[in-house]
C-alpha cells in the first residue's frame, strides 16, 4: 500500500518536472508552433499541480480558457504571419550569457527568500474549500466580489471590441457585392420602357426600294 | 507531504525560466509574449498556493481575474501584432523603431 503523501509527493515533482521542462522548451525552440505547443504542456502541467493544491475550478478555466482559447488563439496567429525563423534568431546566442545570469541570480535570491521562511514548514492541513472548490469560489465571486466580476466582464467586452477594431480594415480597389445596394434596386432605374411603334416606314423604305426596282 | 515552499519554489522557477526568455527572445516578439504569459502562469501558481495554505478564498478569486485579464491582453496584443506584421512584414523587435523610443 502507497502511502498517499508520498504519492501527493511524487505526483508534484513529475508535473512540476514537466512543468520546467516544457517552460524551457518555450524560450529555446526555433519553430514558433513548437513553442506555443510546448507552452499548452506547461499550461496543463500547471493545471495538474492545481488538482493538487485541490483548486479544482481554476484549474478546469486554466485548461478551458489557456489551452483552448489563448493557445488556439497563439497558434493561429503564429501559423498565419510568415516569419523569417533565422533573422528572427540572430540575437540568441549574443544574449544567452546575460539572460541565463539574471535568471540565475534572480533565483537564487528568491530561493533564498523562500528558504529563510521555510523555517516553519506549513503542511497541507485541510480544505478549506469543504467539498466543492466551485461553491466555495462561487459564492466568494458572486457576493463579496460582484463589482470586480463585473468590471472583469466589461474588460472581456472591451478587450473583443478592441482586437475587432484593430484588425479590421477596408481595402481599397477591392471589386465587390454591396448586396444593400442591390435589394434597394428599383428596376425603374435601370430599364427604360419606350412606346413605339412596330415599324418605321419613313427610315427603311428608301434603303430597301431602289434594289427591287432595279431587277424588272 | 507537499508544503507550501514546494509551490513557491515551483512558481519562482517557472517565473526566472520567464525572465530569461525575455532577454535571449529579443527579436521576437511573439515569444516575448508568450514570457509574458509563463509569467503570470507563475504568479497565479503563488496565488493558488497561498489562498490553500492561507485558507482564503480571495487568491483564487484573484487568479480568476488575472486570468480574465491575461487572455484580454493577449488578445489585443496578437491583434496589435498581426496589424504591425501586416504594415511592416516583420515581427523582429529590432526593426520595429519607428516611434524612436
Amino acid at each position: 500500500m502507497i502511502d498517499p503523501n508520498l504519492f501527493q509527493l511524487v505526483c508534484f515533482y513529475a508535473f512540476g518536472a514537466v512543468a520546467v521542462l516544457s517552460a524551457l522548451a518555450v524560450i529555446s525552440l526555433r519553430n514558433s508552433v513548437h513553442a506555443v505547443l510546448a507552452l499548452v504542456l506547461t499550461f496543463f502541467s500547471t493545471a495538474c499541480i492545481w488538482m493538487l493544491a485541490e483548486a479544482e475550478f481554476l484549474a478546469i478555466a486554466l485548461i478551458v480558457v489557456y489551452v483552448g482559447a489563448v493557445m488556439v488563439l497563439f497558434l493561429f496567429v503564429v501559423m498565419m504571419l510568415d516569419i523569417d525563423q533565422e533573422k528572427i534568431r540572430e540575437g540568441f546566442v549574443k544574449f544567452l550569457p546575460v539572460g541565463v545570469v539574471v535568471a540565475v541570480v534572480m533565483l537564487v535570491e528568491m530561493l533564498a527568500l523562500i528558504g529563510v521562511r521555510a523555517m516553519h514548514a506549513q503542511t497541507l492541513g485541510a480544505n478549506p474549500a469543504g467539498d466543492s472548490n466551485t461553491a466555495w469560489l462561487g459564492k466568494a465571486l458572486y457576493t463579496q466580489y460582484l463589482l470586480p466580476f463585473e468590471i472583469a466582464a466589461l474588460i472581456l467586452t472591451v478587450g473583443v471590441i478592441a482586437a475587432v477594431a484593430l484588425t479590421l480594415r477596408e481595402r481599397r480597389g477591392v471589386k465587390r457585392q454591396q448586396p444593400s445596394e442591390q435589394v434597394a434596386i428599383n428596376p425603374r432605374d435601370r430599364v427604360r420602357l419606350v412606346k413605339m411603334a412596330a415599324e418605321r416606314p419613313d427610315d427603311a423604305e428608301p434603303a430597301a426600294l431602289p434594289a427591287q426596282e432595279a431587277k424588272p | 507531504m507537499i508544503t507550501l515552499s514546494h509551490f513557491i519554489v515551483l512558481g519562482a522557477i517557472l517565473f526566472c525560466i520567464a525572465v530569461a526568455g525575455l532577454f535571449i527572445n529579443r527579436k521576437n516578439v511573439i515569444v516575448l509574449l508568450m514570457a509574458i504569459e509563463l509569467m503570470l502562469l507563475a504568479v497565479n501558481i503563488n496565488f493558488v498556493a497561498f489562498s490553500r495554505f492561507g485558507h482564503d478564498v480571495a487568491g483564487q478569486v484573484f487568479v480568476f481575474f488575472i486570468l480574465t485579464v491575461a487572455a484580454a491582453e493577449s488578445a489585443i496584443g496578437l491583434a496589435i501584432l498581426v496589424l504591425l506584421f501586416r504594415n511592416r512584414s516583420t515581427v523582429n523587435v529590432a526593426e520595429i523603431d519607428s516611434m524612436k523610443g
